[in-house]
């Protein structure tokens, strides 16, 4: 049998937003499947052209290395302070901040909470993988009860250090949230369902409906020292009852949206 | 040519307001002029002053330890800046408001109860015009019609009935010396 | 041209909007806070960017987003906020983009108070952010002087990519005097070239970032700002000259500290003494050229600030020890009166210069009764 190219359809392929070059990124992490669904929705919405991303301080710091369109890169915690200066300059182009849970819900828990009180009309993607990554393993906002990490090396002990934050839940409280939704990237299944969160923050903010913000549960298997797929199993037995998925904040005006 | 004047009270008696008005009136002639107020937390309800210099030469401080010219509208002002007149140099004082005599006898002394003058006009605010007029009628700095346009700018926008009160109590300051 | 009766803060954001201001982030502090009031109806009413972020970390940030998406931008604080805005400026220098910060100078350190004060200058001049980077800064003396910097200040950032701060103090932002305005120039329409303003598929695209992991790239591009400021250095230094032409000794000071030192040298020239004063209106670059010229031809140099002598370490290190330096300063956001520095002038005309020792030693020395007299 011969096959002819002409015949054949592309089903899967590199996407436009997405430079095609190798990443920084460790083995196993899922930072690069966020980013590839973030170059996927904001290709099928042809958005590229219109794109101003705001990388943030942790292990996507180099983001503006592998998404292609205009980036500007932010001190610790203050990508949602920046995309709020780019937005309310270009209010008619799409904004996006790209943070890790250290930049976004520890040091820069005062600009991310007033941005989507503001109902800033960005979109927030924000990576939990439950340490600091980039600065090798460290405990996190967002680290479980009991979670061993270099400085909570006995396990975070809760009388001592506190309790993890649910970002999405403490946002989702905020009039000017449009769209927070947490989603895992644990499995397949999973990551479809991550893409749709994703598109519809996007699409919240080409609607003009305020802030969104969706959630990524991922894996870190260096820092957590296990291999990737005992790390989706780590994620799956232990983030997920803290952290549920779901949808936390939805406007009115998103809840009929087909894609 | 360089005059300087100090406006001190309580808060809330109209101590800024009336060295805009002589603000006004030197920026008319074409002067130099400084509005430099005591600000923050004390304007409310604490002491406020301000210093009014004008001049026909680029004015340097904005304050000055021993002003030309110290209207005072109560009794702690009297206290802290009847030593402050340069000789002869001006003090006004409201005597409703002050307890005792001016001792200092090497300056140009006006005292008036402003404040009374004012309530008889109906309106005690009114009582910073009145002092204002004393002095410039003492001292000279302006002409009454002058004063009269600069109280008109400064008060732009404000109904009619107001500024008319204003004039009247300016005119009474004038007048009182008479 | 009409002139009008404007307070300090006022002035300085009108004057902000007439160079083209596009978008404003502030904080409210006094006592600058009545800029950030000003912008608030000002900009909206020309439909352009204002908003009042949760901080000044906040404000900052939003300048540096701003300044990366291509507007003309502005913040406005006063020395706790700027403090705060360290950060960011290391960044935006550390970026080469362009912007403008007002800081409306308080007594300090700690939360201090309102009252007018030059404490900041080590802070701004010098960086008060990490890393090698000069800002430009200049510190005018009156409201109309403030105006026409801000509204030149713009052009200057843009023209070398940098940072353009305005340093007054508390009189300034508070006090009112008549000023004449400057017309409304256009905004920006087209956005520059490096700006991240999106590609609308017509450019490649731009990346703003100030991190360079390899040290030799940050090495490249330290040295990249440095030629930059040499530029600055070369073309930007201002000051302004009273009673200079036969002085024998000279006052110099800055900002409020310069205008008051004006009234105290007018009153010494009253007197017969042959003083003169060298106001320097551009802090960094720092005059050094001219301050050097000064101590090849006077007795002595008498400099006078409202802090504890941070201009008067870089007027040593411009006159190089030829000639003797003298200083007097007040702080914490007490203001000197004309009295006190004419004092000071008579002193130094009746006795002559001192060499031995150090100039802040000797104010010190005398400060304590000063402040006790006073009492």
């Amino acid at each position: 049998m011969t096959i002819h190219l002409e015949d054949m359809q592309v089903i899967y392929q590199h996407p436009e937003s997405l430079l095609n070059v190798n990443t920084h990124y460790c083995p196993g992490c899922t930072h690069g499947v966020a980013h590839r669904l973030v170059a996927e929705v904001i290709d099928e919405m042809n958005l590229r052209n219109d794109c101003i991303g705001v990388a943030s301080v942790g292990c996507s710091v180099f983001a503006y290395n592998y998404f292609d369109f205009d980036f500007i890169q932010s001190p610790h915690g203050r990508a949602p302070a920046m995309a709020t200066g780019v937005k309310r300059v270009h209010p008619d182009k799409v904004v996006l901040t790209y943070q890790g849970d250290g930049d976004m819900i520890s040091i820069g828990t005062a600009e991310i909470t007033h941005a989507a009180a503001r109902g800033e009309n960005i979109t927030v993607i924000f990576i939990n993988n439950a340490n600091y990554g980039m600065t090798g393993g460290q405990m996190a906002p967002t680290t479980l009860p009991g979670q061993k990490t270099t400085s909570s090396p006995k396990g975070r002990d809760v009388e001592q250090a506190g309790y993890p934050i649910r970002a999405s839940e403490m946002l989702a409280t905020l009039d000017g949230a449009g769209y927070i939704a947490r989603r895992s990237l644990h499995d397949p299944k999973n990551i479809r369902l991550a893409k749709k969160a994703i598109r519809t923050a996007f699409e919240t903010q080409v609607r003009g409906l305020g802030f969104s913000m969706v959630e990524l549960l991922s894996i870190c298997p260096t820092n957590w020292h296990l291999n990737p797929a005992a790390s989706t199993r780590w994620l799956e037995e232990n983030m997920l009852p803290y952290y549920p998925l779901g949808d936390y904040k939805v406007h009115p005006a998103l809840k009929d949206l087909k894609f | 040519m360089q005059n300087e004047t100090l406006i001190a009270g309580f808060g809330g008696q109209g101590v800024l307001f009336a060295g805009k008005v002589l603000a006004h009136a030197a920026l008319e002639l074409g002067l130099e002029v400084t509005w430099f107020p005591s600000y923050g937390p004390e304007m409310r309800g604490g002491t406020a002053n301000c210093t009014v210099i004008f001049s026909d030469e680029e004015i340097g401080s904005p304050q000055v330890l021993n002003p030309t010219s110290i209207i005072v509208m109560n009794q702690p002002s009297l206290d802290k800046y009847e030593t402050m007149v340069r000789k002869d140099g001006y003090l006004v004082v409201d005597t409703s408001m002050t307890n005792r005599e001016v001792e200092r006898k090497d300056i140009h002394t006006v005292c008036l109860p402003a404040t009374q003058i004012a309530e008889e006009l109906g309106d005690k605010r009114l009582t910073n015009i009145v002092l204002l007029g004393a002095l410039i009628h003492a001292s000279n700095y302006f002409g009454q019609a002058e004063l009269e346009n600069a109280l008109k700018k400064s008060l732009e926008g404000k109904n009619t009935e107001l500024v008319a009160m204003n004039i009247i109590a300016l005119q009474r300051g004038f007048e009182y010396n008479n | 041209m009409t002139r009008e009766l404007w307070k300090g803060n006022e002035a300085i954001a009108e004057a902000a909007v007439r160079a083209g201001l596009q978008a404003y982030f502030g904080y409210p502090i006094t006592p600058q806070t009545e800029a950030l009031e000003y912008l608030s109806w000002r900009l909206p009413e020309l439909g352009r960017a204002f908003l009042q972020a949760e901080s000044e970390l906040g404000a900052i940030n939003m300048v540096y987003g701003a300044a990366c998406a291509g507007a003309r931008t502005m913040t406005t604080t006063s020395s706790p906020g700027t403090s705060l805005m360290m950060e960011g400026l290391s960044y935006i220098a550390g970026t080469e983009v362009p912007m403008v910060l007002v800081d409306v100078v308080r007594g300090g350190p700690g939360l201090g108070n309102i009252a007018p004060a030059q404490g900041d200058y080590n802070q701004i001049v010098h960086g008060g952010g990490h890393g090698d980077y000069h800002p430009i800064v200049l510190a005018p003396a009156s409201i109309q002087e403030t105006i026409d910097t801000i509204y030149g200040v713009f052009d200057i950032a843009d023209k070398y990519r940098t940072i353009g701060i305005i340093m007054v103090d508390g009189s300034i932002g508070q006090m009112m005097e008549p000023v004449t305005l400057p017309p409304m120039k256009e905004v920006r329409k087209n956005w520059p070239a490096w700006a991240a303003s999106a590609t609308e598929g017509k450019r490649e695209r731009n990346v703003l970032t100030s991190i360079y992991l390899d040290p030799k790239q940050e090495e490249i591009t330290n040295l990249r700002l440095m030629k930059t400021w040499q530029q600055i250095e070369k073309n930007e230094v201002r000051y302004k000259e009273y009673f200079m032409d036969d002085a024998k000794f000279a006052v110099v000071g800055f900002g409020s500290a310069g205008r008051v030192a004006l009234s105290a040298v007018r009153a010494a020239r009253a007197e017969g003494i042959p003083v003169g004063l060298f106001r320097p209106i551009s802090l960094s670059p720092f005059p050094k050229e001219q301050i050097f010229e000064l101590s090849q031809k006077l007795q002595g140099l008498f400099v006078v600030e409202m802090n504890s002598g941070m201009m008067l370490d870089d007027v040593m290190l411009a006159s190089q020890g030829r000639i003797p330096v003298e200083f007097y300063g007040r702080m914490g956001g007490v203001m000197p009166f004309p009295d006190e520095i004419l004092r000071e002038i008579r002193l130094l005309h009746a006795n002559g210069w001192k060499s031995e020792g150090h100039p802040r030693e000797r104010w010190l020395a005398k400060l304590e009764t000063i402040i006790k007299e006073e009492q």
